[in-house]
């Protein structure tokens, strides 16, 4: 099972306290995860904690399952890092600022554990 | 023991300047008033790692060096680059920046800021219909109808209601939250609008509809409203428009969710020019919720010394700004940089894929107290006190008032502004040689 979200990033207060240890644990269970209003998780027939795979025209990531109840149907929100910025647009439209908020995504659910960040920044040297 | 009141915490554009912290030993042992990302700083001095030395990548792996071959190596990365990127200088002082200008235009590079990725297109509305601002000081003293648009204080700045909005008492404010109407404006119900009298939920990327109907609104063109704006029904836009025209003083803050959604800058270029129509019934403000503590000052300087607040090229030999063009984005996904300096920043986290990739290509000097994805990347790593505990120094809080950070504890490090001093001497001396 697909489904079709509207991906956004941003900051939370987790990512901002995890900031100068991105090193840490703490760091990759602030930021890799993907937070979707419960109706979409139970389409997706997924439960917290689930890996996720999230696909853009930009790349794919894999990350957590989380459910956030704020977020409207079909709105997909991934903690600001280098998780995001697998698959946000580096289109900047001509005016410096890459498309952070609004890029179209698939997400499933995959049996894929998400990367820690070492091994995510490692697959950019290697390419 | 020392007790240092009234220390300027260096972590958010909030640039709270009422931390208590006890020094014991040259270590930080109790902070006091600071928010769960203030005491992360602090507390992070203590609890974990640093990059310890300077270090050169020699066969894929970071080696330890002398502070001197790292500057020699990153001179020599700067010297036979032709062209370089500089980064960063957010998460440090408006000395440092101003030293990093200099570098820039020493060695012909292109110098941006973290607003590249933050409110890089506030200073472009900006520059398009002005900015219509405040302080913060007369928010607290003075707003009756405070809106975050796009933003979650909660999360990115904690203290901000507290101390500068929602719930601050002040001069004309004296019942606190209570006198003053807060309205949020965003896509998700967030932390921030659970706080909120009125929450208003638009589809996301639609801000610039909401600002142009409540325009039209404001300037007495009700009639021309269609039945929903950005999926809001017309009736509460009006009464959206209506209470801002009925305030007494307005203060729109507005975060990422404005610049980085379609439209971007147009967003705040529409959000000016309704705060000039709102000025034709009351007063009206608006203030960007500006993210690294100092990413304000960046631009103070930057504008002062080179009349461009970011994305400043200097390879013609003078100061050339065209930001679609010259901004750290634009030119990476280009590919153009053959090298790239970054200090106080975090590109290799923040910047989107295709933008790292070549990062990852080229030789890169990092200037950082912390180990992070850019370090991962670097090729040159020289670690640096962290300026308002190890050094002091000037920041920008986000409504542009400057405020000296304290030194709090001793440091081995050095501090970004002898860093930058030392490359920049060295980098004059290979030129020389040449």
């Amino acid at each position: 099972m697909k489904i079709k979200v509207n991906l956004i990033s941003g900051r939370t207060a987790a990512q901002g306290a995890n900031l100068e240890a991105k090193t840490h644990k703490g760091y990759f269970d602030a930021c890799a995860y993907c937070e979707l209003s419960p109706v979409d998780l139970e389409r997706l027939g997924a439960s917290e904690g689930d890996s996720l795979k999230v696909n853009t025209e930009f790349g794919d990531v894999v990350v957590f399952a989380k459910t956030n109840e704020g977020n409207p149907e079909g709105l997909a929100f991934i903690p600001m890092g280098p998780w995001a910025n697998a698959v946000l647009s580096p289109d900047t439209h001509g005016c410096g600022m890459p498309g952070f908020k609004g890029v179209p995504a698939e997400i499933e659910v995959t049996d894929e554990e998400p990367l820690d960040m070492k091994s995510l920044m490692k697959k950019y040297i290697e390419a | 023991m020392p007790v240092i009141k009234d220390a300027v915490c260096s972590l958010c554009g909030s640039l709270c300047d009422d931390i208590t912290v006890t020094v014991e030993n040259n270590k930080i042992t109790k902070i006091e008033n600071a928010c769960i990302l203030g005491h992360s700083k602090f507390v992070g001095m203590l609890e974990h790692d640093r990059i310890e030395t300077p270090m050169i990548r020699k066969n894929g792996e970071l080696i330890p060096v002398s502070y001197e071959e790292a500057i020699e190596a990153a001179a020599k990365i700067l010297v036979n680059s032709k062209r370089t990127l500089s980064y960063g200088w957010c998460s440090t002082s408006c000395e440092a920046v101003s030293g990093a200008i200099q570098l820039a235009e020493e060695t012909g590079s292109v110098i941006d800021s973290t607003a590249n990725v933050c409110h890089g297109p506030t200073a472009l509305a900006a520059q398009e219909k002005g900015s219509p601002s405040a302080t913060l000081g007369e928010i607290k003293n003075r707003a009756d109808v405070i809106i975050f648009w796009g933003c979650n204080p909660v999360h990115a700045h904690p203290r901000h209601m507290v101390r500068y909005s929602s719930f601050s008492k002040g001069l004309f404010t004296e019942k606190g939250r209570k006198g003053r109407k807060m309205i949020v404006i965003d896509v998700r119900r967030t932390d921030t609008a659970k706080l909120s009298d009125k929450y208003v939920e638009i589809e996301q990327g639609s801000d610039l509809l909401l600002v142009t109907a409540l325009r039209s609104i404001v300037n007495g063109h009700e009639d021309v409203i269609p039945e929903t704006v950005a999926g809001v029904p017309k009736a509460e836009v009006i009464e959206l428009a209506e209470t801002l025209m009925n305030a007494k003083f307005v203060c729109i803050f507005f975060g990422m969710g404005v610049t980085q959604s379609r439209s971007k800058y147009k967003n705040g270029d529409a959000m000016s020019s309704l705060i000039s129509d709102l000025n034709q019934h009351t007063k009206a403000v608006m203030i960007g919720m500006r993210g690294h503590y100092n990413v304000t000052g960046f631009g103070q300087v930057a504008t002062w010394e080179t009349g461009f607040p970011m994305a400043i090229d200097f390879a013609r030999g003078y100061p050339y700004y065209n930001p679609g063009e010259t901004g750290a984005n634009d030119i990476l996904v280009r590919e153009e940089p053959d090298a790239a300096i970054i200090a106080a920043a975090d590109p290799g986290a923040h910047f989107p894929q295709k933008a790292v990739r070549h990062l990852a290509k080229i030789p890169v000097i990092q200037i950082d107290p912390y180990p992070n994805p850019t370090t991962e990347i670097a090729d040159v790593v020289i670690p640096a006190a962290v300026v308002g505990i190890e050094a002091e120094g000037t920041a920008y809080r986000m409504d542009a008032i400057s405020l000296r950070m304290k030194k709090l504890i001793d440091s081995k490090f050095k501090t970004d502004e002898e860093i930058v001093k030392d490359l920049t001497a060295k980098v004059r001396e290979l030129k020389r040689g040449a």
